[in-house]
């Protein structure tokens, strides 16, 4: 028997809040979450402190689903989370844009 | 006496050590000094449970570290400082040691080794030391022994010695005895000018009492020195208050009754002293050696193995004879420590001893002096090179035979050192140019080819990587390039200046280094190299970041080529470039740099180091407002403010209402400038005047990487324009010398002189020139100093100056169009150039919250 799951929709705002190619930090219940805007359209949401050094992710750079922390140039995919460094991965939330914003889903189990 | 005391807690009865099992092995060590215990200690590492070991010293306490004693004479150590294995090592280890123990001789036949416990304060390496006549004799039986008795001091035969008021210099007992009897002399007098004696003069110099150091032969230091060297040493000693005869031979001590009045010398003078002490050299300790039957010769003859003519008897140290050689050096003894230790252990039956080449370094009366192989020619044709500058005391001299370095003396600097000895050990072939040997290469790259260097040495000084660790990536995990190299090791990831090392292993193991063609492109994520990649750029039109990518990279968009590929485009079309913010750098995004805790730091432009007080005014206003939590000055004569919350940047720059410093960027940087000509006595040319028209011109110029200028009013180079990226250096008759591809970072290498001219407007003209041409042929990220190394002054003088590819007018037009395209980033304060450039994390709330139970 599946146990409930309580999902938090946040809708964030616009999409044009955020630069094509860019990322930005919003902070949602007390959580740094990093939202980036790929060039191709694609949403995609992290946490936004780097497991290395606490970097700010959403300053990082962005493509073909990767960002680059901007202390240590760390990478991160940014579909599963998985990082570049050996035991080094992010949180990743489902996002999606909707009517022109941005829709963020944070599940907790 | 008080010293006494001090060392009880490491003097011993006798029955230091731990109850014996009787299964193992039991080896007997004789001699408990550097190389007995540095051969058990090598024992233990690689077989800690396959002996029972038994020690004896002659010395009442634990191994010390002999080399160590000068110190403790001169008082700059507690003798208990110099203790390697104090008593509680050998518990821990459960080795039992007889300290305060003669062995006497081994009884082969019984298989036992005879001990005979020594009065206190006997003299521990006399031939007839007194033996403590109530203590009884000590057997230990045996199934191997190791001799290890060292040497004891020569003395010359001359009358009087031995008796009141003359000592001899080994021991930590010798220590305390000159130490105490020098509390009541006047006059000391040390004889023999070698190594020892002259640290034995300067342990005497430190109790106050008059020293003087007598030589038989012609100079000091024979064994190590040259006596030119040796003539340089002496005068730098007797500088320091100590007086030197040389050819002076001792015959007698004379005393009236027990005082030491005076000593007589061979050519019948003499000279008044209150003390003796004789430094003469050594001699190996064999006794033991001989009343137990075994082949002595100078010392105890041993096999490669450190054998002795009985299979179960070895020796190491001082008191071995290898190959007709005896050394009196530590290094030698490690080297024979370890074999032995392989050896004895079955670790490595192989293992041989094929006796070692002598390089020192030392530091005699703080004089620093390193010393190896021969020290004068002995064939025709060696090749000798020396360099002199007796007003530093600094003296160099090589011998070089058959393009390797039969010998080296270096005195006052010893800076090249670690590599001659490296190279000398080695049979290192010597580069053409000598004096990199001498002085290293202009350059700074290593003299040292990697094949020379043995497995441990570490090549990758930034991540630490051995050269075994490389060797490893190439031949275990298949890397056949230097990038693959870097990926899996990180060697030269760092700063890169091993890239090159790491290369020539990769060849050494590979033979040719597969060509990997990514290694040349100019970012990763186009498979273009340079030039190649501007040409299509150009022919295409393209102007922006990702159209690059849409046509030369399939649509893929590589992350970490983005800031490269955005350079570049600036630097073609500088101002019809199509800005893409999201492939810029953090740094570029908001004009400042990012620190480790996301905060931001902020220096504002400051013309060649000249501001005022209306400046300084704002800036204080500006970080008191902002409470910045540091304003510091820079390393590039400006003033950093750092700590600054992003959202607070447009103000911050707002009210500074000063240009951005490009602090953050890889563009034109700064131009640090001296007082020059109008105020310092010395200056020949206006460099404040030019400092400022430069960076005037050229700041915000983009490049593949940081420039950073300066300008001297005289060659005393207070700025350090020798060592920027490019440099203008004033010099006698108005003239101005250019310099390009200085560095004094992480790498340091003195600028190469472009050129001389007359005019501030031709330093301008030429350093233009110059930059455009870097901006077009440099590789992303690579310094002027790494560009310069790689093209060569001679190629840009005859492009740059000779205009030899008629490119001159050109470059000079592209560099104006640049110049004309800047504008201060800073005011981007007044309009930002997309929504939210410089805000903070947003706040946002939840919409609704879905229960679904799935
Ligand atoms: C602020 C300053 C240190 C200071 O407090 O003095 C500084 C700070 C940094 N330097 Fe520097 N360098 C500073 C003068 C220098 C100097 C001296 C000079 O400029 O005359 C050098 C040696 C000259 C040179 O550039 O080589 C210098 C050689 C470096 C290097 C080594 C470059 C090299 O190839 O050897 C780096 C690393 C790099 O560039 O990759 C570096 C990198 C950095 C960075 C930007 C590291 C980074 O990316 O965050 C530091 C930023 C700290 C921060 O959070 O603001 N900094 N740095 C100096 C600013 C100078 C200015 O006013 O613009
Ligand atoms: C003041 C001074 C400064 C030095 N400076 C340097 C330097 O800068 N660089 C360098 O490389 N070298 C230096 N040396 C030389 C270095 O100390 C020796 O090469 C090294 O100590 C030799 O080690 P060893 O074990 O063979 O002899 P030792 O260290 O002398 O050990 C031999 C031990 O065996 C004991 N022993 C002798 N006979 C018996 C016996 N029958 N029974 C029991 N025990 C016995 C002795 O008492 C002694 O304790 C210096 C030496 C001195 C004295
Ligand atoms: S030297 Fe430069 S780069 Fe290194 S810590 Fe200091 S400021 Fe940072
Ligand atoms: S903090 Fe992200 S790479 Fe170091």
């Amino acid at each position: 028997m599946a146990k409930a799951a309580v999902t938090t929709t946040v809708n964030l705002g616009s999409v044009n809040a955020i630069p094509l190619g860019q990322g930005r930090c919003y902070v949602v219940a007390n959580q740094e979450i990093a939202v980036f805007r790929q060039r191709d359209g694609t949403l995609f949401a992290t946490q936004n402190r780097c497991p290395h050094r606490q970097g700010p992710l959403a300053e990082g750079l962005v493509g073909s689903g990767r960002v680059i922390c901007p202390l240590h140039a760390h990478q991160f995919n940014l579909q599963t989370g998985s990082g570049g460094e050996p035991e080094e991965c992010i949180r990743v939330y489902g996002v999606q844009e909707i009517a022109g914003n941005i829709i963020l889903n944070q599940s907790q189990f | 006496m008080g010293f006494d005391s001090v060392l009880s807690d490491y003097r011993t009865n006798g029955n230091g050590g731990s109850e014996l099992s009787v299964v193992r092995k039991k080896l007997v060590v004789v001699g408990n000094g550097m190389a007995g215990a540095r051969v058990v200690e090598e024992i233990l590492q690689r077989a800690p449970e396959q002996f029972d070991i038994v020690m004896f010293g002659a010395e009442p306490y634990g191994n010390y570290n002999r080399i160590l004693l000068s110190n403790v004479l001169n008082g700059s150590q507690q003798a208990t400082d110099i203790f390697i294995n104090p008593l509680s090592w050998y518990r821990d280890n459960r080795i039992r040691l007889h300290a305060g123990v003669k062995v006497s001789h081994i009884d082969r036949r019984r298989r036992v080794v005879v001990g005979i416990p020594l009065k206190r304060d006997s003299l521990a390496y006399s031939a007839n030391a007194e033996s403590d006549d109530d203590a009884s004799v000590i057997e230990e039986p045996y199934d191997h022994v190791i001799i290890a008795t060292g040497s004891r001091p020569f003395v010359p035969p001359m009358e009087g010695f031995g008796a009141e008021g003359t000592f001899l210099f080994r021991t930590i007992d010798d220590c305390a005895r000159i130490a105490d009897f020098a509390k009541n002399c006047q006059r000391a007098t040390v004889i023999g000018g070698g190594l020892l004696g002259l640290e034995a003069a300067r342990g005497l110099l430190s109790h106050g009492v008059d020293v003087t150091v007598l030589e038989a032969g012609p100079q000091l230091m024979m064994a190590q020195l040259d006596p030119e060297a040796g003539d340089m040493l002496l005068k730098t000693i007797e500088a320091m208050g100590i007086h030197v005869r040389c050819n002076t031979i001792t015959t007698k001590i004379a005393r009236l009754g027990k005082r030491i009045t005076h000593l007589e010398f061979r050519d019948g003078s003499t000279l008044e002293t209150d003390m003796v002490v004789v430094s003469t050299g050594i001699r190996p300790i064999t006794e033991v050696a001989m009343l137990s039957g075994l082949n002595v010769n100078r010392a105890i003859v041993c096999d490669d193995q450190m054998r002795t003519n009985d299979p179960e008897i070895f020796a190491v140290g001082e008191c071995v004879e290898h190959r007709g050689q005896t050394y009196g050096l530590v290094d030698p003894i490690w080297e024979q420590a370890n074999v032995l230790a392989d050896i004895i252990t079955g670790t490595n039956p192989d293992a041989a001893y094929y006796g070692s080449k002598l390089g020192t370094k030392l530091k005699v009366m703080g004089v620093e002096l390193a010393s190896m192989g021969a020290t004068k020619p002995a064939n025709d044709d060696d090749e000798v090179v020396v360099y002199r500058e007796p007003a530093r005391g600094i003296y160099k001299k090589l011998i070089v035979r058959g393009g390797q370095i039969a010998g080296a003396i270096l005195l006052g600097d010893i800076e090249s050192a670690s590599t001659l000895t490296q190279m000398f050990l080695g049979n290192v072939a010597v580069p053409s140019r000598r004096a990199d040997l001498l002085f290293g290469t202009p350059s700074g790259v290593s003299l040292l080819k990697a094949s020379d260097l043995p497995d441990n040495a570490q090549i990758c000084n930034c991540n630490g990587v051995s050269k075994k660790q490389i060797v490893e990536a190439i031949e275990v995990k298949g890397c056949q390039t230097v990038s693959k190299i870097a990926a899996c090791t990180r060697a030269g990831s760092g700063c890169g200046s091993c890239k090159s090392l790491v290369a020539q292993i990769l060849e050494a193991c590979v033979g040719e280094v597969a060509y990997d063609p990514s290694e040349h492109y100019y970012v990763p994520g186009v498979p273009l190299e340079k030039s190649r990649l501007v040409s299509e750029i150009r022919n295409r039109g393209i102007k922006s970041v990702s159209e690059v990518f849409a046509q030369l990279a399939d649509g893929r968009e590589d992350p970490s080529s983005k800031v490269g590929l955005a350079s570049l485009l600036k630097t073609l079309w500088p101002d019809e470039y199509e800005d893409e913010r999201d492939a810029r750098f953090i740094n570029d995004r908001v004009h400042a740099n990012i620190q480790r805790d996301g905060t931001f730091s902020v220096v504002p432009r400051i013309y060649g180091g000249v501001t005022s007080a209306d400046e300084l005014m704002r800036i204080a206003q500006v970080a008191v407002k902002y409470n910045v939590p540091m304003v510091k000055l820079t390393g590039g004569q400006r003033i950093d403010l750092l700590g600054i919350r992003k959202n607070d940047l447009p103000n911050v720059w707002k009210e500074l209402g000063m240009p951005s410093g490009h602090a953050y960027t890889k563009a034109f940087r700064t131009c640090k400038s001296c007082v020059g000509t109008d105020f310092c006595r010395y200056g020949v040319g206006d460099s404040i005047d030019l400092a400022q028209k430069i960076e005037r011109r050229f700041q915000g110029v983009e490049s593949p990487h940081k420039m950073k200028l300066a300008t001297a009013g005289c060659p005393r180079n207070c700025s350090e324009a020798y060592v920027k990226d490019l440099g203008a250096v004033a010099i006698e008759g108005g003239k101005w010398e250019i310099y390009v591809g200085g560095a004094a970072g992480g790498s340091v290498r003195k600028g190469d002189l472009l050129c001389t001219v007359d005019t501030h407007d031709d330093v301008l003209l030429y350093m233009g020139r110059f930059m455009q041409y870097y901006r077009e042929h440099g590789k992303y990220l690579e310094r002027t100093y790494g560009f310069l190394e790689r093209v060569g002054i001679e190629t840009l003088r005859q492009i740059l100056v000779d205009d030899s590819l008629g490119i001159c007018a050109r470059l000079d037009a592209e560099i104006q169009r640049a110049v004309d395209a800047y504008h201060d980033p800073w005011q981007e304060a007044e309009i930002p150039a997309y929504p939210a450039q410089f805000s903070g994390p947003e706040l946002a709330y939840a919409l609704e919250v879905a229960e679904n139970n799935g």
